[in-house]
């Protein structure tokens, strides 16, 4: 076992790891944060997408022990004390899914795309979210919705 | 994910010294090989050593080249200023791979290593040689519409999977390499390994050697280079077939210099020398980018379910060439 210090949605907690745990099962199963979805587990769908320093990344490929210290975001960290964040706000009010289990992937990718400046118009937005699937083929929503953010500013 | 034990480095002389210790230790750097394909148990590293806080991030540049750090993020080389003036291709062939997640956390060095996605390597279960030497080819008369037709063997018909690498091998990349107490450098030509009779091995890396850094030299025919990759959907896929390439022209308007390599193609980052040959010092005109091309892709070997690479490879010669003549710098 290692100790471990994750910074999760600002708060520390200090968990005992394996080795070999991933930063998504590290969350799911020892932070009890169960937003962030184990879907392919294979770095293939893109529904484990965290922030960590605000970029984006799959938990399911990376090691919960080399994050130590460092600030992870899940889809719980997102909303703020006035409300929705405008990307979750966005996802409801587009309607941009329909089974729900890949949208906390897709609007934590989408919160990533737009702090990397990459959602100039909707192709870049296609572009850039190609690694979050959607089983459901919410897409044209998804990139309404990930547009609407893009347009008038998080 | 089988148990390994879990190491952190912070100087490349330690890095390799733990590398040293065991036989079985891997550099874990991005993760998303490694890790994926330990989950396979195509992977089986007794120790993973995390190399991420050593000091190999940079991207330097001076007036004659460019030294990008093995741990530099793809994402921030492609995003990199200079990377996109001086080496268009590199920019473009690393933001054509992978999703934006997984560029956010590959590495350079990483890619440079990156193992192919035949099916038959990742499932475990199929013979294969580079993962089990001397056990056989199961995609020699498997699902093989994905894999090479340059640089086959009897043994492995396995495609090299990177973007990345085919831009460099245009680039005529120098890898650096710290191996006992100095640098050595390699070619990017020296640096694959043809499978022949030994898939397994791809690199002429040794265990405890350290991909430090790759270097790129500026010149006014990289400037003017592109990559164009074809495949199976328009993002999130890798290549059927990719050109990486660059022009040069004389006074008259000639070519005066080219570089041109192959990527969906090779078993391994496929520099194509004799459609260069072709190239040098020719008016650029339909006929002479199909020569050019035809040259590219004399020695390929095909199965019937990946014939069609060796046309298709061919007509996205003649488009990147004919692009990159149009457009003249």
């Amino acid at each position: 076992m290692i100790r471990c210090s994750l910074r999760i949605n600002g708060s520390v907690r200090a968990v005992d790891l394996e080795a070999e745990t991933t930063l998504l099962d590290a969350l799911r199963e020892h932070a009890g944060l169960t937003g962030t979805k184990k879907g392919c587990d294979r770095g293939q769908c893109g529904a484990c997408t965290v922030l960590i320093d605000g970029r984006r990344v799959l938990s399911c490929l990376t090691l919960a022990v080399m994050h130590d210290g460092e600030d992870v975001t899940t889809i719980e960290g997102l909303a703020g004390d006035a409300g929705l964040h405008p990307m979750q706000q966005a996802f409801v009010e587009h309607d941009a899914f329909q089974c729900g289990f890949c949208t906390s992937g897709q609007i934590m990718s989408a919160v990533g795309l737009l702090a990397e400046g990459r959602a100039r118009d909707t192709a870049a937005i296609r572009e850039g979210m190609s690694g979050n699937i959607c089983r459901c083929g919410a897409y044209p929503n998804i990139v309404d919705a990930i547009s609407s953010v893009a347009e008038y500013g998080i | 994910m089988q148990p390994f034990t879990y190491r952190r480095v912070d100087t490349v002389a330690g890095t390799r010294a733990a590398l040293l210790e065991d036989p079985q230790a891997r550099m874990i750097a991005g993760g998303t090989t490694l890790l994926d394909l330990v989950k396979a148990g195509v992977e089986r590293p007794a120790v993973v050593i995390d190399i991420n806080h050593l000091p190999l991030a940079a991207i330097e540049v001076t007036p004659e080249r460019v030294r990008i750090g093995a741990l530099a993020r793809n994402s921030d080389v492609a995003d990199d200023a200079t990377i996109a003036r001086e080496f268009p291709v590199l920019a473009q062939a690393l933001a054509a791979g992978a999703s934006g997640q997984l560029r956010n956390m590959a590495t350079v060095g990483g890619n440079l290593l990156q193992r192919t996605r035949c099916a038959y390597f990742r499932d475990n279960v199929s013979r294969c040689n580079k993962r089990v030497p001397g056990s056989g080819c199961d995609a020699r008369d498997g699902i093989n519409r994905a894999h090479a037709v340059l640089g086959t063997s009897e043994a492995c018909i396995a495609a090299h999977p990177s973007d990345m690498a085919v831009a460099l091998a245009a680039l005529d990349a120098t890898i650096v390499v710290r191996r006992e107490d100095g640098e050595v450098r390699f070619t990017f030509d020296a640096f694959y390994c043809l499978p022949e009779n030994s898939p397994e091995r791809e690199t002429v890396l040794e265990h405890g050697d350290v991909i430090v850094a790759v270097e790129i030299a500026t010149a006014p025919h990289q400037r003017h280079s592109r990559y164009l990759k074809l495949r199976d959907r328009a993002s999130y896929e890798f290549a059927l077939v990719s050109v990486a390439a660059g022009l040069g022209f004389a006074e008259d308007g000639t070519i005066a210099r080219s570089s041109l390599a192959l990527g969906g193609l090779g078993t391994v980052p496929w520099r194509a020398r004799d459609a260069e040959r072709v190239l040098g010092g020719a008016a650029s005109s339909p006929e002479l980018f199909r020569r050019a091309a035809d040259a590219a892709l004399a020695g390929a070997v095909s199965t019937p379910q990946n014939a069609f690479k060796v046309e298709l490879g061919k007509r996205a010669i003649v488009r990147v060439l004919t692009t990159l003549a149009e457009r003249l710098p």
